[in-house]
């Protein structure tokens, strides 16, 4: 293999995992967007995911599609039931308070999961076919186009959700000022429950994309989850396309630094890149230069 | 310090003294000496939490960076052991000042996040690097203490010494949070930038407050490593950043006598579940969600208000 069909198929690994990225990271903007806390309990929405599609895809064996739609839905509800309940019923909004819940629900989340689905390590087939096809020399699996058309289409869908829908104003208006918002009649409780909801499926999407590449196990939220941020803060915490560019990037620098250095520090590098980029530009790369500095 | 500290303080230190002949079972006090070395690193990060409005999800990382340095530095370099041990929590404490200078200065989460990932790679690399930290199979022979001539190779021994180690990191801690430095840290905590105006260096006093929570997470993990002679990465994972957050925050942010009930509980708690041991991760989870959802304060300042109205 020459360097440059090496680099080639390195680059398509690294796009694949990194679209995931970019889906785990636009649900951390949502949720920062409407109430400046980091969820951390993002990376558990994505490892249900995976868990509640081999529930009903492999378990149950229920149509793929009907699967997808139930896994979405199942997921969203988990993240509907976080803003519902313990995020709304805090006695204290104080953001830290707030952000620690979530670190509570995450790990309880992960706690039920080896309950419920065992310590093993689970997998789901890929949605069609095994077989690998040429592109400029480097082999593409039918899961990486799965991967690209899904995400490219939930991510137009959402763009085009928040650009021109009422609903996706109000929630526009509510990440850029919530007590403007409010006063001008929007209900900014049911805005954040949505955001939360709308992140759980972006989450499980990811999982159940995922799964089929990398298997899943009850504890590969946090690692996971840890990717999504570093990918939001590398394009810049809140922002979209940043998410997208920040997803797409670190994925393509794991692969690369996975081929070309040692696979075993592969998830080192998601750290460096987000250590390096707290210290240096910590508004990231298509950040709007918001962060503010005491 | 206060009257009321005093009196509570030297009874506390009386109920240390007397406990070990009131239970001579060995594997208790090993327990409570588990417990005295979380109370040390609970005491540093309620500092950082209740007087600088951070949280650091990376104390398990200086844990463990104490006890493998001073693991390395004794066994594999052959330093002398009081040395080797001092050299490792300036390492940890210099360590913990080039991660604090640049996310400080912003605000909001982002000494959480950079911690955390900074967790996340100090526990790869202390699987990882094998021939200078064991791997997965964990880093053995460590010697233990030594003062004088007394070697501490008993879990009464040890005991002795970590409480006392821990009633002094106490002491101080409550000196300093009653003395000027800890005024003004908690000004800073109630509102940064009315602190600022008022002239106090926030910044400065955010940096110094997090070095010292490492050090002293640094000084636990080194001490367990020379208690314990053995250490491997499963013991400073991001699961213990989340114990002994969990600790400050069950025992009340900002009251060090909650920590020390946090982390005499916490520790006692899971050794009482060890027949239910699956069920741990989730019991920590949902004691940690509860408690924040319910009592943000924690646990204890609340008792002690409800105590104290019957009294009234």
């Amino acid at each position: 293999m020459t360097f440059t069909v090496q680099f080639l198929q390195f680059l398509i690994s690294g796009l694949t995992t990194g679209s995931t990225y970019a889906l785990i990271a636009i649900g951390f903007s949502l949720i920062h967007n409407a109430t400046g806390i980091v969820n951390f309990a993002q990376g558990e929405f994505v490892m249900l995911g995976g868990m509640f599609m081999i529930t009903f895809y492999t378990f149950s064996h229920l149509p793929m599609i009907v699967s997808f739609i139930l896994t979405l839905i199942s997921v969203a509800a988990v993240g509907f039931l976080l803003e519902y309940g313990p995020i709304r019923r805090a006695k204290s909004k104080d953001i830290l308070i707030l952000v620690m819940i979530t670190v509570g629900a995450s790990i309880t989340i992960k706690g039920l999961s080896m309950i419920i689905w065992g310590k093993n390590p689970l997998n789901l087939p890929p949605f069609s076919g095994e077989d690998p096809f040429l592109l400029g020399g480097a082999a593409v699996m039918p899961q990486s186009l799965w991967i690209f058309g899904l995400t490219l289409g939930m991510v137009f869908s959402l763009h085009y959700f928040l650009k021109n829908t009422m609903l996706g104003k109000a929630m526009r208006a509510v990440a850029a000022s919530r007590r403007s918002a409010l006063l001008t009649g929007i209900p900014v409780n049911r805005m954040i429950l949505l955001s939360f909801t709308i992140s759980g499926a972006l989450g499980a999407a990811a999982g159940i994309m995922l799964t089929p590449i990398t298997t899943t196990s009850y504890d590969v939220g946090a690692m996971l989850g840890l990717k999504g941020f570093s990918a939001a803060i590398l394009g810049g915490y809140g922002s979209m396309p940043g998410a997208v560019l920040g997803g797409l990037l670190l994925g393509v620098f794991e692969s690369l630094s996975a081929g070309f250095i040692s696979s075993e520090y592969k998830d080192v590098v998601a750290f460096l890149i987000l250590l390096i980029i707290l210290f240096f530009k910590p508004s990231g790369l298509l950040g709007q230069g918001k962060i503010k500095r005491v | 310090m206060g009257k009321n500290n005093q009196t509570f303080l030297f009874l506390l230190a009386i109920l240390i003294l007397i406990f070990p002949w009131a239970v001579g079972n060995n594997y208790f006090l090993m327990v409570l000496n588990v417990a005295a070395l979380n109370f040390i690193v609970v005491i540093g990060l309620n500092l950082l939490m209740g007087y600088a409005g951070q949280i650091s999800l990376g104390q398990g990382a200086f844990f463990g960076l104490g006890a493998y340095l001073t693991a390395i530095f004794t066994v594999t370099l052959g330093l002398p052991l009081w040395p080797a041990m001092g050299l490792s929590l300036l390492i940890t404490a210099l360590v913990a000042y080039i991660i604090g200078v640049p996310t400080l200065k912003l605000e909001g989460h982002y000494l959480v996040m950079a911690t955390l990932g900074f967790n996340v790679i100090t526990y790869i690399l202390s699987i990882q690097l094998e021939p200078v930290t064991g791997g997965p199979s964990g880093f053995a022979g460590i010697p233990r203490l030594q003062i004088g001539g007394l070697i501490l190779d008993s879990d009464k021994k040890m005991y002795f010494l970590l409480w006392a180690v821990s009633l002094l990191v106490f002491i101080l801690s409550l000196n300093l949070i009653h003395s000027r430095v800890g005024r003004a840290l908690a000004a800073l905590s109630h509102n940064e930038i009315v602190a600022k105006c008022a002239g106090i260096p926030t910044e400065n006093y955010k940096i110094k407050i997090f070095v010292f929570s490492a050090f002293l997470a640094s000084l636990a993990g080194a001490l367990y490593a020379h208690y314990f002679t053995f250490i491997s990465p499963g013991t400073f994972s991001f699961f213990y950043s989340i114990q002994v957050v969990t600790m400050v925050l069950v025992g009340g942010i900002g009251s060090l006598w909650g920590s020390l009930c946090g982390a005499i509980l916490l520790t006692v708690l899971p050794e009482l579940l060890h027949p239910v041991k699956e069920y741990n991760v989730l019991i920590y989870g949902l004691i940690l969600m509860l408690v924040l959802v319910f009592f943000p304060r924690g646990l204890l300042p609340v008792l002690v208000d409800t105590l104290g109205k019957k009294k009234v």
